[in-house]
């Protein structure tokens, strides 16, 4: 199977939509431990860590500037934060494609922090004058506490619905072959 | 990445009325209905994990209600203090109804969203100009204070909660009428501060703290709110007794889970007391 560059991009377009759409009808008001989850930079994340960099960039790109225009926010803002979030998820796949079962959870941790922590640098340095206290750094953490919690159900829903628009991976397909058994080329005649 | 700091740049250097303003509220106007939509759809959703979450937070409250419970048994005893204490809320109930908020023409809305971002404390409702809402209008609920409405679009607004950094509300405290302003104490936190108190105000935990109104004689510097709207109680206070002062004081209203609020949609009297 090839890359199907339309697909992809509906699938990309649907699935950020409805991320950001849930995030704020929904997720945003359901509080934990006085945070909430936020699924848009762990989507972002898994994008790039499943399509690769540029696909990463673009569709963070394209998610961080609909919250912006949603959210009434500075345009521009999250989308350049999730301009690099999705391309460094990209290039991480691109550089090591790490397979272990734990990716997903370090991803979103390290994702989730990345965004928190660029977000408050950028709202400082936009003019943003907001008294900070242990509080902030309590809710950020409690975030990407959460954020990692629910990574592997998310990564597994956004796998499976970009996975149909892009090529399978030659290693996966090997592996199933040897565990469905009989197909491996050692054991043909 | 070029254009998302060109559309930094346009977006700090243009007004408020200005293109992509102009295309915010437009994505406000389409995206409100589907918003609305999913709301209602995902309501059970959060119900749900929203009772996980009471069940969490209510054993963290049994030592605190236990221990105002005990409080409030001393204060029974005693007597004097519980009727002082009922003649406060008589007073707030009555100053609530003499605040005269059916004159303040209030317009009821869902709330549709709200921000996942800490540094932004606002909500998304489902009412905008069609229906008299206009920018700077207070919004409140049955508890209180909970905001101002910062953009509003035809058919839905963006209220900024008072926990947002944006947001300064000219407020007394009920009973001795000690002024100040109500500010955010820490981003991302319920925690607000009575600030531009002097030393010669005496401020003691559980005093209540409502909306001051406009103070000024002046038609210029009319206050946004009403005066009596309750916004909150003092929980402490440290350095009391001295200029630089810091009086803290938590929410009536539970800001992080709102469903229905009242927007204020006329002046009257100028606000003045």
């Amino acid at each position: 199977m090839i890359l199907d560059v339309r697909q992809l991009a509906w699938r990309m377009i649907l699935l950020g939509g409805a991320c950001v759409i849930v995030q704020i009808a929904a997720i945003s008001q359901v509080t934990i431990f006085g945070a909430h989850v936020d699924l848009t930079p762990i989507v972002v994340a898994f994008a790039g860590l499943l399509c690769g960099s540029l696909a990463g960039a673009v569709f963070g790109f394209g998610v961080g500037l609909f919250l912006d225009l949603a959210l009434v926010q500075p345009v521009g803002m999250t989308a350049l934060l999730f301009l690099a979030l999705g391309y460094a998820a990209g290039r991480l796949r691109e550089l090591r494609d790490p397979q272990s079962a734990v990716v997903p959870v370090a991803v979103a941790a390290a994702a989730t922090a990345g965004a928190e922590i660029g977000f408050s640098v950028m709202s400082f340095l936009l003019g943003r004058d907001a008294p900070v206290g242990f509080d902030l750094l309590g809710e950020i953490v409690v975030t990407i506490l959460l954020n990692a919690a629910v990574a592997i159900p998310v990564h597994g829903v956004v796998r499976r619905w970009l996975s149909r628009a892009l090529p399978e991976d030659p290693r996966r397909r090997r592996r199933r072959a040897y565990t469905t058994g009989g197909l491996s080329p050692l054991s043909r005649p | 990445m070029a254009s998302a700091l060109v559309l930094l740049t346009v977006y700090f250097g243009e007004s408020s009325s200005g293109g992509l303003h102009g295309v915010q509220r437009g994505v406000m106007t389409v995206l409100s209905p589907i918003q609305e939509g999913a709301s209602r759809a995902l309501k059970p959703v959060r119900d749900l994990a929203g009772w996980v979450g009471d069940t969490f937070r209510a054993k963290g409250d049994v030592q605190d209600l236990r221990r105002e419970n005990a409080a409030l048994r001393r204060q029974a005893i005693s007597g004097t203090d519980a009727v002082r204490q009922n003649q406060e809320l008589r007073k707030l109930l009555a100053l609530d109804q003499a605040v005269g908020l059916a004159a303040a023409a209030p317009v009821a809305a869902r709330v549709i969203g709200q921000s996942p971002t800490v540094w932004y404390s606002r909500i998304f409702i489902d009412k905008g100009t069609g229906a008299g809402i206009r920018v700077g209008q207070p919004v409140v609920t049955g508890d209180g204070l909970i905001g101002q409405v910062t953009t509003a679009a035809a058919n839905s607004a963006v209220v900024t909660l008072v926990t947002d950094p944006e947001i300064a509300v000219p407020a007394r405290t009920s009973t001795t009428g000690v002024p100040g302003v109500i500010q955010v104490a820490a981003a991302g936190s319920d925690d607000l501060l009575l600030d531009y108190t002097t030393r010669r105000d005496r401020l003691e935990r559980g005093m209540n703290i409502v909306t001051a109104g406009t103070m000024s004689t002046s038609d210029r510097l009319l206050s946004a709110y009403p005066p009596g709207i309750p916004i909150g109680r003092v929980t402490r206070v440290e350095d009391p007794g001295t200029d630089s002062q810091k009086v803290h004081v938590r929410p009536f209203a539970d800001l992080r889970r709102l469903e229905i609020v009242q927007v204020l949609t006329q002046r009257v009297n100028g606000n003045r007391p």
